[in-house]
């Protein structure tokens, strides 16, 4: 690694300074500008900042000042965020679809005195809330068009300010050696960045970063996963997300890759494929999408071809993984998938821009199986982290050859992590957060009193591999009776996992043991009836089929068995469940128009049906009101079924997890 | 994109005027006797009802159609006939009510084929690519790159038309006729059949060009408010007829141009 070779550099500038020298004609950023990928080297890069920050500087920006940062991934903000920190201010990036409502608050909340954004839409907003940022002085942006006719008393160009910076240091010779003493003032304690959480649990709080954390923090995955500057990223996640900042940003300047930045946010697809990065993330909806893409694709191929696709789509579930892992694997085997390689993995990655992949990790959700391995066994690396925004988003991730799709990794080196007794994950990190902007109250609040930080989350080590698993908010995790912890959404999950369900509502809090209500998936169980004879007239019927519950059951079976081999979720497994006899509606308020269940409005429309899930009846009647697609209103009855599981002994413990 | 240096008409003079002009197509009258002008720099709309003559109109303004009688005097040059190949190079593009564009075609190449005209180098270079034919293709596909830019279709540069949606082809159409530099953009219904949305975009893409590249644009709209908003002055056709000529302030309140509209008892 290279920042061993000189005197360790603790903050971003100097970073930069770091890779002009030892990596100066080598490529920093790309930018497709005018359909052709534009090249900027480690030294031009330097340079640019260099003259932006003295026309900044002239523009009256000082060091403690804080500078908001809004618009897409383009070289310029990068830049500006850079520029910033090598005049000691502080970059506050901002999500650039935010309306201006959220953008009012962040930015009067940080106290911004410059706003460094990307085009006219960004200006009009920050314009139409300017009443409220009395602090506001200067805007500086990149792209030109439509901001002609503005007034350009506290508007300027980004490209007018870079290039005065750039007069103004030919001009005057001491103004290098003032900025290099500006650059060499940076301490590693400053405050580098704040990142403003996107706010889904009430309102966004600033989350203050510093410079030698996240270096501290980016160094160690960098050298976790071997990162050099030959590596490439394509830098398309929003700007203003920790995992944008950390993973391109800040491994960028460490490690001293390339980062692309896509010609715009419709490109983003194209690009990747044209760019062809090593180290690459998405999440889980992403890497679904680029599937289904393939999928749908596939159908309409010829039939030699869509033969040909799923034989070696076959052969790669057998043996890719294993031959991913570098475990044994008979020469048959290996035989084919070389073979599938050519004809199918390898011109296919190449379609989607992973031929050159070398690390890719995935977060943020919970990702299928399925899914998880299909990317896998074409034969690339894909992995998992978890981490937050507090944490500098670096807490675990899966070390190579170790992938599991149910669990998060192992702590990474020099992360202290510790569950406690309600299971909710507590960490003391290198990455870890200094502060909540202007809210000592906040981080109190989520600082323990042996200086751990609480994450919300809830998870538990793996007995058997040690990784961590997240399983639910902390919030949202109850307890059985006899104590037992209950994540309703990680066996609401797993079961979602089934094709053949497509919606669970688990109920255990408080209650003796856990019971869930399935919606069955019409598609996938309507066609396994056609191909088994079942007849069936409604959904209703269907729903309420016995083979159905047997097959249901099997499911129920089967991730009980998963359950019971970790003994923190043995408890929780599932003993009774029913098929509820309709579908969870936006229409009837059972489900948010984003598809989540209402829990509690569930367990009160269905309240006979809770009750004998837990009585021990077997049927229980229920009508409910139903809203119909045009409006009118009736009502629907059925006798529904309850049916018992088997349950599974927990497995011995192996030994205590980390 | 700058207008040629061979035109030395300053912004605010007249660019193309049409002195009574009557158009036929056997026993219909679509055209009868109708002048205005169009002056350079602005944008002018032209407005009627069904069947006011309004594409017949911007037909004869691109040699598509021949009036019977009449002049046109554009860029200070009188003829009576003119052939739709010397108004493209005499600087005259335009867009269709329904798209026309080669549907096969990508949308980078159907915007390349807007540079036809520019083209100096033969068939025969073109088809070797090599040298100066190369350069120029160059210099051309640069050109269209700032239109694509321009019009922010970068995600559908390679796309054929025919797979886009309605609404971009019209973009793509606009871009084709942006490719030729135009000193004078017809524009065929831009906003038919689009959305809300769609056609906010538009009207900026329009109002862009004007600003940006100070062409002069004369459009034909249905939607008042689009034409309201966009246009410096508007002309009212009805039945062929010139009815009305002003300012949008004024062409509302026209008593002939509320009755062609609302409708009056005869």
């Amino acid at each position: 690694m290279a920042s061993s070779a000189h005197a360790p550099a603790d903050t971003f500038p100097k970073l930069l300074v770091r890779n002009a020298r030892m990596f100066g004609n080598r490529p920093a950023m790309r930018h497709k500008d005018l359909g052709v990928w534009q090249t900027l080297t480690w030294a031009q890069l330097l340079d640019d900042v260099r003259a932006y920050a003295v026309g900044l500087h002239r523009l009256g920006l000082r060091r403690g000042d804080t500078m908001a940062i809004v618009g897409a991934n383009r070289p310029r903000l990068y830049a500006s965020v850079m520029a910033a920190q090598m005049l000691g201010v502080i970059p506050v990036p901002v999500y650039a679809d935010a309306v201006a409502e959220e953008l009012s608050y962040v930015l009067a909340h940080a106290e911004v005195r410059f706003a460094a954004v990307e085009d006219q839409e960004q200006v009009d907003k920050i314009l139409s809330v300017s009443d409220r940022l009395p602090k506001l002085e200067t805007m500086v942006y990149d792209e030109k068009r439509g901001l002609r006719d503005y007034d350009h008393t506290r508007l300027h160009a980004m490209e007018d300010v870079i290039a005065a910076g750039r007069k103004a240091l030919a001009e005057d010779a001491s103004l290098a050696a003032w900025l290099d003493a500006e650059i060499a003032a940076g301490k590693g304690s400053d405050t580098s960045i704040i990142l403003y959480t996107s706010g889904t649990t009430g309102q966004s709080k600033g989350v203050v970063l510093s410079a030698e954390r996240c270096i501290g923090a980016g160094s160690d995955t960098v050298a976790f996963d071997k990162l050099t500057e030959r590596d490439a990223a394509l830098a398309y996640l929003p700007l203003a997300w920790v995992g944008d900042h950390y993973l391109n940003y800040a491994q960028g300047l460490i490690a001293g890759f390339c980062m692309a930045c896509p010609e715009s946010g419709d490109t983003a697809m194209a690009d990747l494929r044209e760019i062809g990065p090593t180290f690459f993330f998405a999440p889980p909806r992403t890497f679904e999408q680029m599937l289904t893409r393939v999928m749908i694709r596939m159908e309409d191929a010829s039939f030699l071809k869509r033969q040909m696709f799923h034989y070696f789509i076959g052969v790669a579930r057998r043996y890719g993984e294993a031959i991913l892992n570098k475990q044994d694997v008979a020469l048959h085997g290996r035989l084919l998938y070389w073979l599938g390689n050519v004809l199918v993995y390898g011109p296919l990655k190449n379609v989607l821009g992973l031929s050159n992949v070398r690390v890719a990790y995935t977060a943020g959700e919970a990702i299928g199986p399925d899914l998880f391995s299909f990317y896998r066994s074409l034969g690339m690396n894909l992995k998992q982290l978890y981490g937050q925004t507090e944490a500098f988003l670096y807490l675990t991730a899966q070390p190579d050859g170790q992938i599991f799709s149910d669990t998060v990794g192992p702590a990474l080196p020099n992360v202290d992590l510790r569950i406690a007794d309600n299971g909710e994950v507590q960490f003391k990190s290198p990455g870890q957060f200094v502060s909540y902007f202007k809210d000592d109250a906040k981080t109190k609040e989520t600082m323990t009193p042996d200086g751990y930080v609480k994450t919300g989350d809830a998870g538990f080590f793996d007995s058997k591999t040690g990784h961590l698993k997240i399983i639910d908010r902390a919030k949202d995790v109850g307890k059985l009776v006899d104590g037992t912890l209950f994540p309703p959404k990680y066996i609401e999950n797993k079961l979602k996992f089934f094709p053949n369900i497509r919606e669970v509502v688990a109920y255990g809090d408080g209650r003796d043991f856990v019971a869930v209500m399935i919606n069955i998936d019409l598609t996938a169980v309507g066609s396994w009836a056609e191909r088994n004879n079942v007849v069936y007239g409604s959904y209703q019927e269907l729903a309420g089929h016995p083979l159905v519950y047997d097959m249901i059951g099997k499911n129920i079976e089967e991730m009980n068995r998963s359950l019971a081999e970790d003994k923190v979720t043995a408890g929780a497994q599932v003993k009774r469940f029913l098929i509820l006899h309709k579908e969870l509606d936006a229409d009837d308020g059972e489900v948010t128009r984003t598809q989540k269940v209402r829990r509690g409005f569930v367990a009160e429309r269905y309240a006979p049906l809770i009750a004998a899930l837990y009585d021990g009846s077997h049927e229980a009647d229920i009508s409910t009101e139903v809203t119909f697609e045009d409006g009118r209103k009736g009502v629907l009855s059925a006798r529904v079924k309850v049916r018992d599981v088997a349950t599974v002994p927990a497995a011995p413990t192996m030994g205590k997890a980390a | 994109m700058r207008a040629p240096a061979d035109s030395d008409i300053a912004a605010g003079e007249i660019l193309l005027s049409i002195e009574n002009v009557s158009l036929s197509f056997g026993g219909v009258r679509a055209i009868r006797d109708v002048s205005f002008d169009i002056k350079k720099g602005e944008v002018r709309a032209i407005i009627g009802p069904n069947g006011a003559g309004k594409t017949s109109m911007l037909n004869v303004i691109n040699g598509f159609y021949q009036p019977q009688q009449g002049r046109i005097t554009f860029k200070g040059e009188t003829r009576t006939k003119m052939r739709p190949y010397d108004a493209a190079h005499g600087g005259i593009a335009r867009t269709f009510q329904n798209v026309a564009l080669f549907k096969g075609m990508s949308a980078l190449d159907n915007i390349m084929a807007g540079r036809t005209l520019k083209m100096r180098r033969g068939l025969l270079w073109q088809l070797l690519r090599i040298g100066p034919a190369l350069n120029e293709e160059i210099v051309h596909r640069h050109r269209v790159e700032e239109i694509i830019d321009f019009l922010e279709i970068q995600a559908i540069r390679k796309v054929p038309v025919a797979r886009l949606p309605y609404g971009l082809q019209k973009r793509v159409e606009l871009g084709r006729a942006l490719a030729m530099e135009p000193d004078l953009l017809l524009l065929d219904e831009p906003m038919a059949g689009m959305n809300l949305e769609e056609k906010e975009d538009m009207s900026r893409f329009i109002i862009d060009v004007n600003d940006h590249f100070g062409t002069t644009i004369a459009l034909i709209e249905h939607d008042m408010g689009v034409v309201m908003d966009l246009s410096d002055r508007v002309v009212v056709l009805d039945h062929g007829v010139k009815i009305a000529d002003g300012t949008p302030d004024e062409v509302k309140r026209n008593q002939n141009v509320i009755d062609a509209y609302l409708g009056v008892a005869h």
